[in-house]
């Protein structure tokens, strides 16, 4: 404790009556801990480098906090290692985060290409390492866009009841009922769609099925989002449309909306952005098909979804190289998406942030 | 509050009325749409029933203590070790993924400058929105292999414990299990749990926090007298949805499960069963009775998770906290 009091934190570091280690002792104690796991490994029959960095890891936390311990005392240790623990838990969520990703993309990025992008998977054989993905693009696209034509425009619908109409019991008992349809799985939506639909109105597989279980799953974050945003335009606007002699109505779409309008684009764009992954009902209500398929109204189609399901569940290595493509493909959908509402949102005056 | 009829630039009474009649017209719609959510969930729940009844009546075994899965062929079928795998791998999942969604939380909020927060709050949402089947690609090709040493160790070391227990130290007898399933699960909803404890853990009053600080407390004694106890119902209800998330999640789970019917607390060894798996497992073969057997199966998922769901607001109700994220 004598070395640290000639540095320049020395106030700092004598802080009231305990005494304090400086950091460079903590780094040093760190860096041991390393270098001794390093020399472990060296000489005993311990390898491996997920292995090492966990062996690494306990080391550090117990070498800094036993140090901790003996000199600060009991409080502070606890303190450091509390503080390690939250960055522990942040290594370990950011980890399969980018594996997930930086695997994809490794083992997508192989087989990944314009012609993958542009080609249907018809007539192609079973051993035949071309085909693609363009009538799965194409199924998704159309069964996203129809869920989201349903969904959207219910959902404001609805947004606008729960904010602008329904401060009564009917109204708290749907933003319920909306909470509550956030927590339906994916494949009970498909199993409704498939028992309503298919089974009980005969109308076969198609992707306007599958576009029904996507919008019940779109509706409620459709729903949540839109009226959180247009709770947060200021009644000042609205008071000021009244004032003149603005019908309810008219004020709502020309004023409330508008206002709200970018806040709301961003959770529609987080809404498709969950949806286009789905796999679960579509995997019910879809059907599946290896050719190009335009009409989502009538007979089976494909998707980027199912197609990365089945080509996982298949026995053939071309089959599992296309399906990590596709999942590629998807994840780049589904964070270009998601980066541009987040964009969106820095351009929103409602949100502070 | 439709405009005065009087003054000078009084607006013409024909155009009061039909705003009046506009005003009718637009709530008329969206209470319409606010009704549909009810008719909605109703008919959620009336179809499934309505296409499960056969199953529940055709059914040779009890539904609820059968333990295969053969509705087309011997006509037995049941959800009992359907409904303990989805309960144990879930619950399983939890344990794994709450401490570090906890962790990660409070890191975001108290610890991390603000940028780097903001950054990590972006990160952690994306990871929600990786879609699921990505996960079960990943989680088949990549997490399967890799979880073998930690099988083999968790079996090693602590084989005395009855879950890990089973085929000691080979190697080649762990593959798909109710182990990796759970491993998937928390990796899938450690986001969610993230994000909402996130958002109630910076909502608690910083006053609050500053004297605690200013009374001499360390970070962590700070956060265990000023932000756990007001943050405590706002967090149990991310864990509730995290598992109700859980208890749903098919894709994943059905590519790293081991699609067996038994009820074993093994959860290293292969094997192991969930409702949602089952049915994407099962459905391309089911035959009219089975699809009907694979309704009811849901029907009984569509009641736990909507348990779990009412219980996760009630508790957020009761509490009067807002818990807002994109990522739930």
């Amino acid at each position: 404790m004598t070395a640290d009091a000639s540095t320049a934190g020395s106030l700092r570091a004598r802080s009231l009556a305990s005494r304090t280690l400086p950091r460079t002792v903590l780094a040093g104690a760190a860096a041991g801990a390393v270098a001794v796991t390093l020399l472990l490994f060296a000489v005993t029959p311990l390898q491996g480098v997920a292995d090492f960095l966990v062996a690494a890891a306990v080391l550090v936390v117990v070498s800094v906090t036993g140090l901790t311990l003996a000199v600060e005392g009991r409080r502070r240790a606890v303190d450091r290692l509390a503080t390690s623990g939250a960055l522990l838990a942040l290594v370990l969520t950011l980890l399969p985060l980018g594996f997930t990703l930086g695997y994809t993309a490794y083992r997508g990025g192989k087989r990944l290409s314009a012609d993958f992008l542009t080609h249907s998977m018809a007539g192609v054989g079973p051993l035949s390492p071309r085909g693609g993905i363009y009538h799965a693009i194409i199924g998704t696209l159309e069964q996203v866009l129809l869920a989201s034509l349903i969904a959207v425009p219910v959902g404001l619908l609805v947004a606008i009841y729960v904010t602008e109409y329904g401060r009564n019991v009917f109204g708290t008992a749907i933003r319920f009922l909306v909470d509550v349809m956030t927590g339906i799985p994916s494949i009970v939506a498909g199993l409704f769609v498939l028992a309503f639909w298919v089974l009980a109105l005969h109308k076969g597989f198609s992707g306007f099925a599958g576009s029904i279980a996507l919008a019940i799953l779109e509706l409620p974050i459709v729903v949540r989002s839109a009226e959180e945003m247009i709770r947060l335009v200021p009644a000042s606007l609205r008071e000021a449309s009244y004032a003149l002699g603005v019908p309810k109505w008219k004020t709502i779409l020309r004023i409330v909306l508008p206002t709200a309008a970018t806040g709301i684009t961003t959770g529609v764009m987080l809404a498709i952005a969950r949806v286009t992954g789905e796999t679960a009902p579509v995997l019910l209500v879809v059907g599946n098909n290896n050719f190009i398929h335009t009409n989502p109204f009538k007979g089976p189609q494909a998707s980027l979804p199912l197609y990365v399901f089945q080509g996982a569940g298949s026995s053939s290595n071309l089959d599992v190289d296309r399906a990590w493509a596709a999942a590629l493909t998807l994840i780049l959908i589904v964070v270009v998406l998601y980066v541009a509402a987040r964009l969106l949102t820095r351009r929103n005056s409602l949100v502070g942030r | 509050m439709t405009a005065v009829s009087t003054g000078t630039d009084a607006v013409p009474l024909r155009e009061v009325r039909s705003s009046r009649r506009g005003d009718r017209v637009f709530s008329g719609l969206t209470l319409v749409c606010g009704a549909l959510v009810f008719a909605l969930l109703g008919a959620i729940a009336v179809f499934l029933i309505v296409k499960a009844m056969p199953a529940l009546q055709h059914d040779k075994s009890s539904f609820w203590t059968t333990k295969i899965w053969e509705p087309d062929s011997t006509g037995h079928y049941g959800v009992a070790s359907l409904v303990f795998g989805t309960v144990m791998s879930s619950l399983l999942a939890l344990v794994m993924a709450v401490p570090v969604a906890l962790g990660v939380a409070i890191y975001t909020v108290e610890y991390a400058p603000r940028r780097l927060g903001r950054m990590l709050g972006y990160l952690t949402d994306m990871l929600a929105a990786v879609p699921s089947v990505v996960y079960g690609l990943w989680g088949l090709f990549f997490l399967l292999p890799h979880l073998i040493g930690t099988q083999v160790f968790l079996n090693r070391w602590l084989g005395w414990i009855p879950i890990f227990a089973g085929a000691h130290g080979d190697v080649n007898t762990f593959s798909k299990s109710v182990f990796a399933a759970s491993v998937i699960l928390a990796i899938m909803i450690l986001p969610i749990v993230a994000a909402i404890s996130r958002e109630v853990i910076r909502q608690v009053d910083p006053a609050q926090k500053e004297a605690a600080l200013a009374l001499g407390a360390t970070r962590w004694e700070m956060l265990r007298t000023a932000v756990f106890p007001p943050s405590r119902p706002g967090i149990t209800s991310a864990v509730m949805l995290g598992l109700g998330r859980a208890l749903g999640e098919t894709i994943a789970v059905a590519l790293v499960i081991g699609n067996t019917f038994d009820i074993s607390a093994k959860v290293l060894t292969p094997g192991g069963n969930t409702i949602a798996a089952n049915i994407a497992n099962r459905f391309g073969e089911a035959g009219g009775l089975g699809r009907s057997a694979l309704i009811a199966s849901g029907l009984v998922l569509f009641v736990i998770t909507l348990l779990v769901n009412l219980i996760a607001r009630y508790v957020i109700y009761r509490s009067g906290v807002q818990e807002r994220s994109a990522a739930v």
